[in-house]
């Protein structure tokens, strides 16, 4: 995919941080951090730390559309100080309307120089959705729609990240009635790999993660079927809460600040999608680590699956309780548990007064299936 | 004989701008700023839970993130008459507080210090005498000659390699630019401190909302639940985290910030005379210490100014229909009597219409309509928002802690108070404010631990969080002081739904286009006179749209096109 030859006279990632200073102690240190981060066995620690130090710096280009710029927030955000350092300087990030010195026109030629000279090379980063109504004109830059802009830009890319929900699915403008039509980029662009990367935003850590993959082993991560690193996606938010004993125990909070809420009990009857959401966050946590939505109190409002503004209110969950549990593949459960519950709950009539117990025995075996699956 | 510059995209900022300048003899004789994404959020808010308006409106957007929020809450809390418990209050403070800290530092190094800073001149410095420098300014420890020769030796290598990444294309070497190069180097060096510290005081939403950007939020008060004999809740160590974050950021606000801004400025006092712009300024106030609903006991008091008199603030009432209306003269939207009146929030009513140059195009017809932002006027009157708009008015109305601050800096600077209404005003009276809000945000968190102390640990009033409880119709509004400047939200609940949803954005106020009368809105009337020294290279133009911190995603919205009234709504000012 990238043509080594070409650019094999700038510097690697090795050689860079020594330049700055970093001793080989603190290169192992990330290395082995950002090896547990792309969900690795130990003993890739070695090849990660190969290819950081032989592999050549590739130019990347973030373009920013229907957004809310949360994404490079997020981004900048990211723990580990080399990372920083790394993605901010070692990636030479061309264009980014958020941090670049550059304005209108000498912004514009950036763009074009790293499209130019890097054709095939570069990894385009797209922050936001595409507005398709009204030929484009819901978003333009620089006097062209975002729509030709990112045709402009996807055709020379060797790769293509769509940074965040509104770059994977719509996110929050694509919400019904969708008036400018937001558009994710996958259904935009053709022949070119699309990491999608899901969230509002994403982990800064997760943002930083599948970067390093990419520069680390020269080909993206392995993907789900839909798209999302599995390194990061793979698991639900439910599978790995620490609040899943309480779960399991049909211990729950009842409404905010009761006496469960003090006591730390699931969130799941106040509205948690944890067990239809497929992230990172209960195993990597939010802010180096610091917490994540329901350690903090609130339901986890599922923000990295598609359609998660229109899949009902966001503290109403209950009522989709008893159906848990009848999908028997997990992986396709966390997509379609919503609607398929609420229509196996309508349709087929199937009890809604289903005794806990019952309810938490399959919820313990998809627990397992789930584990099972990932272990394949 | 005018020549018109096209400056697009503007960077270094939140969305999509353009800005069109005229330049004669030099000089910005005219200017047009125009928004060019839009995303109608109101018309998806539609139906909706009004619970869950917040994480809607939350995503409007996530660099001021949080405030929408904060906002939205508060206006489904007036709608739903509920008071939400002191220690919420606090929580609410202090994560508004952190917000402030992080947003107006970010801003500072990495929006807007490289209009100032010239990166490549940094090379040139002596690191003895950079830390010389740096020492006779500040106490921060991180100030050795080693630790400025280390930087400037990456930053040397960094430039010979060729790949400028987001310094590319920038302006170096433009005769606007003022620094020594010891000073270019201190900005430098601290706008990479600034980058990795920033992701520290963020924690503290982590902590109280679960993550930042975009921590979640709750009507009737906040979801963390304090039980501080539990390890899920806010307990003493997560306190303990919150207190040494607080503490923190505000060692970095006045060891880093502050004597940095003061050094730039005193290079580049001639901006005291540019980009005064309008001279009205506008705030809703916020930072309640005695309930959200006693306006007359904020940190940061409402008020309006006119004219530059600081001797008169007047008071501001959001429900009369004379005070705040919405033009659409120049915007790309319909109104059905006709786009030439103005209309008051409760009457509000878009259909958008884009009557623009069909894409590519080279320039905007600025004659007619030429952007996507709506132009808000309180009294007919053109108002700035933001940093300068809420310490002339904290000053205005006589309050100590914005004299002192003020005060000061201007003796430091020594340049009269008049110095305030210009760019560097504006960029320095960010500053000010980030010394107030992080002395505050320490204030809240010692009530808040005092409070948990005398055994009130509520954080929630649930009792009217059930739609069951809700009258058939309920009008609210919640108003706050965005990091950019006075944000207000309209809600109208119908049969326990969202029947309308409207929002008043800072960036509104000062981006807008021009109004029925042709009068400028903030950026246009700041850019007027403005030099530029080379018309290729816009410098100067990005000094003074910067001062403003745009933040166009917030900016750009759609109202109901029914245009429900409203007929309730807080009175700000007091």
């Amino acid at each position: 995919m990238i043509n080594d030859a070409s650019v094999l006279k700038q510097p690697t990632y090795y050689e860079e941080v020594e330049r700055k200073g970093y001793s080989r102690r603190d290169f192992m240190k990330f290395v082995s951090m950002i090896t547990a981060f792309m969900g690795l066995e130990k003993s890739a620690i070695g090849q990660v730390a190969k290819a950081l130090e032989t592999k050549p710096r590739i130019p990347v280009i973030w373009l920013h559309f229907q957004e809310c710029t949360c994404c490079s927030e997020s981004f900048i955000r990211s723990s580990h100080p080399i990372v920083a350092d790394i993605l901010l300087d070692k990636i030479s990030l061309d264009y980014t309307e958020t941090l670049m010195a550059a304005s209108g026109t000498q912004a514009e030629e950036a763009l074009k120089n790293t499209m130019t000279k890097y054709k095939g090379q570069y990894i385009l980063c797209v922050e936001g959705s595409v507005p398709l109504a009204a030929d484009g004109v819901y978003c333009m830059i620089g006097g062209k729609t975002s729509i030709q802009i990112l045709e402009e830009a996807a055709e020379g890319a060797a790769a293509i990240i769509a940074w965040g929900s509104c770059a994977s699915n719509g996110c929050v403008q694509s919400a019904k009635p969708n008036p400018t039509k937001a558009t994710p980029i996958h259904k935009l662009v053709s022949g070119k790999p699309v990491i999608k990367v899901p969230g509002c935003p994403p982990i800064g850590e997760v943002m930083a993660g599948v970067i390093v993959h990419y520069l680390a082993f020269g080909k993206i991560p392995e993907l789900d079927r839909l798209g999302r690193p599995k390194a990061f996606y793979s698991k639900r938010v439910h599978d790995s809460c620490y609040r899943r004993p309480f779960y399991d125990a049909g211990l729950f909070v009842e409404t905010f600040d009761d006496e469960n809420a003090k006591k730390g009990y699931c969130l799941y009857k106040v509205g948690c999608k944890g067990p239809s959401t497929y992230n990172a966050c209960g195993v990597m946590k939010w802010n180096n680590g610091t917490s994540y939505p329901i350690q903090s109190g609130h339901p986890c409002i599922g923000c990295s699956e598609e359609n998660y503004w229109d899949n009902g209110r966001m503290y109403e969950r209950a009522s989709a309780f008893p159906g848990f549990g009848i999908e028997a593949n997990a992986d396709t459960l966390g997509k379609i548990a919503l609607g398929a519950t609420a229509v196996a709950i309508a349709g087929h009539a199937i009890a809604t007064n289903i005794g806990k117990h019952t309810t938490i025995h399959n919820l313990e075996e998809e627990g397992k299936e789930s584990e099972h699956e990932l272990n394949v | 004989m005018s020549k018109r510059i096209v400056v697009d995209p503007i960077t270094r900022i939140e969305g999509h701008l353009r800005v069109e300048a005229d330049i004669e003899n030099g000089k910005i004789k005219d200017a047009y700023s125009s928004g060019t994404m839009i995303r109608l959020l109101e018309e998806i808010l539609k139906g909706r839970d009004p619970r869950d308006a917040w994480a809607f409106v939350g995503r409007v957007c996530g660099v001021c993130t949080s405030i929408h929020s904060l906002t939205s809450v508060r206006c489904v809390e007036d709608a739903l008459d509920i008071v939400i418990p002191p220690n919420a209050e606090l929580v609410r403070n202090i994560m508004f507080c952190t917000q402030y800290i992080h947003d107006h530092v970010v801003h500072f190094y990495h929006l807007h210090a490289m209009d100032w800073v010239d990166v490549v001149n940094a090379l040139k410095a002596d690191p003895k005498k950079t830390s010389e420098l740096a020492q006779s300014i500040s106490k921060w420890p991180k100030s050795s000659p080693g630790y400025f020769s280390d930087i400037q030796t990456r930053i040397k290598k960094f430039v010979e390699s060729g790949q400028l990444g987001i310094f590319a294309n920038g302006y170096w070497g433009h005769p606007a630019y003022k620094l020594p190069a010891e000073v270019n180097l201190i900005g430098l060096a601290h706008y990479l401190e600034a980058l990795e510290w920033q992701k520290e005081i963020v924690k503290v939403h982590a902590i109280f909302g679960g993550k930042n950007p975009h921590p979640n939020y709750l009507v009737g008060g906040m979801a963390c639940a304090i039980s501080i004999d539990d390890v899920s809740g806010i307990n003493a160590e997560r306190l303990a985290y919150v207190g040494q974050l607080l503490k923190d950021g505000k060692e970095f606000i006045e060891q880093v910030y502050i004597p940095d801004l003061m050094a730039v400025a005193s290079f580049y006092k001639e901006w005291a005379s540019i980009g005064g712009g309008l001279g009205n300024y506008l705030v809703y106030g916020d930072l309640p210490t005695n309930g959200y609903r006693d306006l007359s006991h904020y940190k940061f008091p409402a008020g309006a100014i006119l004219n530059k008199d600081v001797s008169k603030v007047y008071d501001v009432d959001l429900k009369k229909e004379e005070e705040v209306q919405e033009f659409v003269t120049h915007s790309w939207y319909e109104y059905k009597e006709g786009n030439d009146k103005g209309l008051h929030p409760w009457k509000g009513e878009s259909k958008i219409k884009y009557t623009g140059p069909k894409p590519p195009f080279d320039h905007l017809d600025t004659s007619k309509e030429y952007s996507y932002l709506k132009t808000p006027r309180w009294k007919g009157n053109a108002m700035e928002v933001g940093p300068l708009a809420r310490v002339l008015v904290g000053y205005a109305r006589g309050r100590e802690d914005f004299k002192a601050v003020v005060d000061k800096a201007l003796k430091d600077l020594n340049v009269p108070i008049t110095a305030l209404f210009s760019t560097l005003g504006r960029t320095a009276a960010r500053g000010l404010e980030t010394i107030l809000t992080a002395q505050w945000g320490l204030e809240f968190y010692d009530q808040l631990m005092t409070n948990i102390k005398n055994g009130d640990t509520r954080m929630a009033e649930m009792s009217k969080f059930d739609p069951a409880t809700w009258p058939k119709t309920a009008l609210g509004v919640g108003h706050t002081e965005a990091p950019r400047g006075a944000l207000a939200h309209w809600i109208n609940i119908e049969d326990q739904k969202i029947a309308n949803y409207q929002l008043v954005v800072p960036t509104t106020w000062n981006a807008s286009p021009r109004d029925n009368k042709g009068q400028m809105s903030a950026y246009e009337a700041a850019l007027i006179d403005t030099p530029v020294a080379n018309e290729t290279q816009p410098l100067e133009i990005l000094r003074t749209i910067h001062s403003f911190d745009p933040c166009m995603a917030c900016s750009v919205h759609l109202y109901d096109e029914d245009g429900k009234t409203i007929s309730r709504i807080s009175v700000i000012g007091d």
